[in-house]
């Protein structure tokens, strides 16, 4: 076999499997839109649930969603960040509990999210008795993505080249104003990219949200600390019931949920391209 | 001997003045390897002094003794003595960050921060909360810094589009903002092109009228032209491999460039070092 040969082969190879994914997507989004585009409207966006599938829409569970993503970047980017700061430009790494810390971490962002559902269920919803609230769901998603964002914020601050902090503390700054003024500033880019892709594995969960006991069918608006379903949940449920309307229901629920996801990561791809800094 | 551009009626008639800081039997090591050791020498009050000496002499190391930067590497570790107008700069009371706000530092690579050049500048006066005019302050120090002329309409632009030595002078003029009594310079020429590295040159002959520079060379030639005072470093290497700076000779530039008491420092500075 020629060396021409072998090469035009494994190119090809390669193509076919960038194409597996690329047709897998394109078939589910094809499917998906033939079904849900004609049930794509207002009622579905202003409706609650109802039985009768002609008058039936999402609009608890996509509030829910909604007020779930902001709770959630709410609590994660500050924790995240703060912890991400501390490892990187306090922690004096030779320690033995830093290094701990860092294995910890990289643990947590392995483990299945319906084991972070079976401790929001012990620790959130019984332990100090939450319920089976909105918030205790944002919470438990906040835990779930927490170690993603604290990886993404540190590689960005550890993108910020030394000679820059060297340079703050050659003029007298002290370490906090290194930090906010220098280190924080450079590393937002990163650090905003990372917590939207996050943001956008969170809001598709569903596990987690069972295991701590999201209702399925819900009538009214959700509030922070009451009974709460989410976009994923929801989709779930129509599917279950057996008028075949609801399938169609659920595939144009599927593409809000879609739209959404796509949003955020278009947005996160826009701050990354917009802020992106060679030094 | 050869005498490398040196200009002996400038250089021979330097007198010392008062002392600025006193090092005595420094050594420093980096997780127990020591750097550099048996340090002893004084640097002089509105002069340039120069550090000479091979790669891993450790004249960086030493001089980020000056401002506490050895502080920053995880594993340093500073033993003797450094008195700053005879103030032990490791004494337990001393704050690093105080340390810093008297004495300024200039890089080997320009390193202006990712924001505007006149934020370049105002942000040493801005951390400190020093008083007065900040604009004034801003200009006063981008004048010092011969840089005002070519940036004085483009103050809000950023810093990074300026050139190499533009660069470079403008983190001069960020370290001049905050009135250091002393200016280090680590190698602040070595990345610029000829014409650059004379105006930072000629730009020491006029900031030492007003503050007392020391600066870390391996150009000899720079340090010939520039320094009232040279100290020159060598390396030991030990049995075991490791390799130890050490300081062999410190007296007037003149003195080391023309008649050095020691031979290896006559090998280095004629160019017979192996």
């Amino acid at each position: 076999m020629s060396r021409a040969l072998k090469g035009g082969l494994f190119k090809g190879l390669l193509l076919l499997s960038l194409l597996v994914g690329f047709l897998m997507l394109a078939a589910l989004l094809v499917d998906v839109f033939k079904d849900g585009l004609p049930y794509l409207d207002l009622t579905l966006l202003t409706n609650p649930p109802s039985s009768d599938p002609a008058i039936a829409g999402a609009r608890p569970a996509i509030l829910a969603t909604i007020y779930i993503g902001i709770l959630l970047l709410l609590f994660v980017v500050p924790i995240g960040v703060g912890t991400a700061v501390y490892l990187e430009e306090y922690a004096d790494k030779t320690r033995w509990y830093n290094k701990l810390l860092e294995i910890n971490i990289q643990n947590l962002a392995a483990v299945p999210s319906i084991v972070y559902g079976i401790l929001g269920l012990a620790f959130l919803v019984r332990g100090i008795g939450l319920g089976r609230v909105l918030l205790a769901g944002a919470m438990i998603l906040t835990l779930l993505v927490l170690p993603t964002v604290i990886i993404a914020a540190r590689e960005a601050i550890r993108s910020v080249p030394d000679s820059i902090r060297q340079g703050g503390y050659a003029l007298g700054a002290t370490r906090w104003q290194v930090v906010s003024r220098q280190v924080l500033p450079a590393a937002i880019p990163g650090i905003a990219t990372g917590s939207i892709l996050a943001l956008s594995r969170a809001i598709g969960e569903t596990a987690p949200l069972i295991m701590i006991g999201a209702v399925t069918y819900i009538s009214f608006d959700p509030t922070i600390l009451g009974p709460f379903t989410a976009l994923p949940i929801q989709i779930y449920s129509f599917l279950r019931l057996p008028q075949a309307e609801f399938k169609l229901l659920a595939a144009a629920s599927i593409i809000v949920l879609l739209a959404i996801l796509l949003t955020l990561n278009a947005f996160a791809i826009f701050i990354r391209n917009r802020y992106r800094r060679s030094w | 001997m050869t005498q490398i551009g040196l200009d002996p009626g400038r250089a021979n008639d330097f007198t010392p003045r008062e002392p600025v800081f006193q090092v005595r039997d420094l050594a420093v090591s980096y997780s127990g390897n020591l750097a550099i050791r048996d340090v002893t020498l004084e640097v002089y009050e509105k002069a340039v002094t120069a550090f000479i000496g091979p790669s891993g002499c450790g004249k960086s190391t030493l001089i980020r003794c000056f401002d506490r930067m050895n502080d920053l590497v995880p594993g340093a570790k500073v033993e003797g003595e450094v008195l700053y107008h005879g103030q032990d700069l490791y004494a337990a009371d001393i704050d690093p960050v105080e340390v810093r706000r008297r004495i300024g530092m200039v890089f080997q690579k320009p390193n202006p921060f990712p924001k505007s050049i006149f934020d370049n500048v105002a942000f040493g006066p801005r951390v400190l909360g020093l008083k007065g005019d900040l604009t004034e302050r801003v200009e006063q120090a981008l004048q010092q810094a011969a840089l005002w002329d070519e940036v004085k309409d483009r103050l809000k632009e950023s810093a990074l589009g300026l050139s190499g030595g533009q660069q470079q002078r403008l983190c001069i003029a960020r370290c001049l903002a905050v009135e250091p009594d002393v200016i280090l310079m680590d190698e602040p020429a070595s990345a610029l092109d000829p014409i650059s590295t004379t105006r930072i040159e000629d730009l020491m002959h006029e900031l030492k009228q007003q503050y007392t520079i020391v600066i870390v060379t391996h150009n000899m030639q720079q340090a010939a032209r520039v320094a009232d005072m040279t100290a020159f470093f060598s390396v030991e290497v030990a049995a075991d491999g490791k390799r130890t700076g050490v300081l062999v000779e410190y007296d007037r530039t003149a003195k080391i460039f023309t008649t050095p008491s020691d031979q290896r420092t006559e090998d280095y500075v004629t160019g017979r070092f192996g």
